[in-house]
């Protein structure tokens, strides 16, 4: 579905190098690394916000350079991480948002469809009992819930998330990756996600892309790719991994500083 | 879909008869007061004159700079996610204003005709829109904070320019350059009301197209490209649609304050945030407004008139500050 060959690109202090992998159709691929690896930058050159100096992407046979920002939107959505959410519009409203790119030229109004469809997909996250509310007036696990809403109310088949479990409590963590996931495996969505949480990633992702210093490090199952001589070369701190007996993943446990030495002694 | 779109229609038609009453309003009071019923078809013919050569053209100015501003101002807010932005607030006027007196002075408009007014007015808009838009982006991203400072300063360098331009020109342009900074709508050339006219419809029709793209730029620039817009070129029509407004407003008008803050404001809590209603409603509203304004202008102090940017600074000024403190509260 997703094809990137030897991408080159970025700003002017820092650069993604060669980057080269592929996502099949209903794949859940986890995107994880460092701070600053370059996981968001991959994001930004795959929804063309960001320009490549060097390589190619190509989504469903077609390079993304000759697709319109419109055609790209349409297949295309992305939950960004830093959002300005207009505290004054309605849950409803916002989630409309998603339909822009299907309108049609000189098209001015949601169509019936288009409003089925929001409707649908609120249903789909849970999201229809605070429709009518406005975006202030809901907490931040909600938001995040009415964001992934909005995005899917674009009909996409690929879906870009950058860490959309970041500041989220426990609870909604659960929520939205379990979401996530349905999505995934009932209606074949294909997903690329970003991850902070090794755990998480491990837990719910078929395939996991390791980035370092805007390369790639490793790609390959969670089980593949968790060894702790790669966490520890890669994120420069001790860790232990077991497997998690609930579904035989890898499980990564932090070590903290202190620890190494008291044992050191 | 249904409700959404019968609220939207009401709202148009009751502000629609607003501005008709608002309209029939300013006709019928000043120094000569004529019976309502005189103005379909006045008997006596100082009547007919004062009704349809002063008082009419002076309406359709207000009408159409009103209207202007506020979708100039709607246009703003919605670029830079800013409620507090507006022509006036950014030092958009004021560099219109700077232009236009470079006109009068050097004399420009005496050989390529009163035209030459909305053009200077224009472009000097659109050099502070720019001026304003790059000194407040750091690293990509339009930094909020610094934006109205900025327009707040520019503003200020306008007016001592414009000071500085007055101090140095022979007495016989001051004349024009007083009368016309005071932001007034009072004895309008009809050639530059026709214009004004054009341009404010012109300009709401045209913002319309953009009504979709600014709803998607609520929630920020990067979402905006995420749902398919392009939007650096977007951007850029809706940059030089606003200077276009606020320039023609300028070079008719005079600079008038804070209708673009005022009227949006108002219409986002009565009408919510939808630019597709936002846009028709805040045109109609300004326009009555304005209309009110001046009809007050001419009228309270009669038989001396005001500027009517005098009645509508102490308005939207006192309401900026209002917002303000509740904003940062």
């Amino acid at each position: 579905m997703l094809e990137i060959k030897n991408l080159i690109c970025g700003y002017d202090n820092f650069l993604l190098k060669n980057i080269s992998f592929k996502v099949n159709s209903s794949e859940l691929v986890g995107i994880i690394g460092p701070n600053g690896a370059g996981k968001t930058t991959l994001i930004r050159a795959i929804t063309k916000l960001v320009k490549p100096k060097e390589g190619k992407i190509i989504y469903q046979g077609k390079d993304i350079t000759k697709l319109s920002f419109k055609e790209l939107a349409k297949d295309i959505a992305v939950v960004s991480q830093d959002v300005q959410f207009p505290d004054m519009m309605k849950v409803k409203d916002f989630v409309l948002l998603g339909r822009i790119p299907h309108f049609k030229k000189f098209q001015f109004l949601e169509t019936k469809k288009d409003l089925e469809i929001a409707e649908e997909v609120m249903k789909l996250t849970g999201v229809l009992k605070i429709k009518e509310r406005f975006l202030k007036e809901i907490s931040g696990g909600e938001r995040q819930l009415v964001l992934i809403t909005k995005a899917l109310a674009q009909e996409p088949k690929l879906l870009l998330l950058d860490e959309p479990t970041a500041h989220l409590d426990i609870t909604h963590k659960i929520k939205v990756l379990d979401l996530i996931r349905k999505l995934n495996k009932k209606y074949g969505l294909t997903v690329l996600i970003v991850l902070h949480d090794l755990n998480l990633a491990s837990q719910y992702c078929d395939k996991l892309i390791l980035l370092n210093e805007g390369k790639i490090y490793k790609i390959g199952t969670p089980s593949e790719v968790l060894t702790y001589q790669i966490i520890e070369e890669v994120y420069k701190t001790v860790v232990i991994v077991k497997e998690n007996p609930l579904n035989f993943r890898p499980y990564v446990f932090l070590v903290s500083e202190e620890e190494i030495k008291r044992r050191k002694k | 879909m249904n409700k959404k779109l019968i609220s939207w229609f009401s709202w148009s038609l009751i502000l629609t008869f607003v501005v008709f009453i608002v309209m029939l309003f300013s006709l019928c009071v000043g120094s000569v007061k004529v019976p309502l019923r005189q103005i379909f078809n006045p008997s006596d013919k100082i009547i007919k004159e004062i009704l349809f050569e002063i008082r009419l053209p002076r309406i359709i100015l207000g009408f159409a700079v009103g209207g202007a501003l506020a979708i100039a101002g709607v246009i703003l807010q919605g670029l830079f996610r800013n409620p507090l932005v507006e022509p006036y607030t950014l030092g958009v006027s004021g560099g219109a204003g700077v232009f236009i007196c470079l006109n009068i002075v050097l004399k420009i408009y005496q050989k390529f005709g009163v035209i030459t007014f909305p053009i200077s007015g224009f472009l000097g808009a659109g050099l502070v829109i720019i001026l304003v838009y790059i000194l407040s982006i750091k690293k990509g991203k339009l930094r909020l904070h610094g934006l109205l400072l900025t327009g707040v300063m520019i503003s200020f360098i306008s007016s001592s320019l414009i000071m500085l331009i007055m101090a140095v020109t022979k007495t016989e342009d001051l004349h024009g350059i007083i009368f016309w900074i005071m932001g007034s709508l009072e004895g309008p050339n009809i050639f530059l009301v026709k214009i004004a006219f054009l341009a404010s419809i012109f300009g709401l029709l045209i913002s319309y197209i953009f009504s979709l793209d600014l709803n998607a730029f609520s929630c920020g620039e990067e979402e905006a490209h995420y749902l398919g817009i392009d939007v650096e070129k977007t951007k850029r029509l809706l940059f030089i649609l606003a200077s276009l407004l606020t320039g023609v407003c300028v070079s008719v008008a005079g600079i008038i304050g804070f209708v673009g803050l005022l009227v949006p404001h108002l219409m986002r809590m009565l009408v919510g945030e939808d630019h597709r209603i936002l846009l028709l409603s805040s045109y109609l509203c300004g326009a009555g407004f304005l209309i009110f304004s001046d009809t007050l202008a001419r009228t309270i102090t009669s038989p001396l008139e005001l500027p009517v940017g005098v009645i509508t600074g102490i308005i939207g000024g006192s309401l900026f500050i209002y917002v303000l403190t509740k904003r940062e509260r």
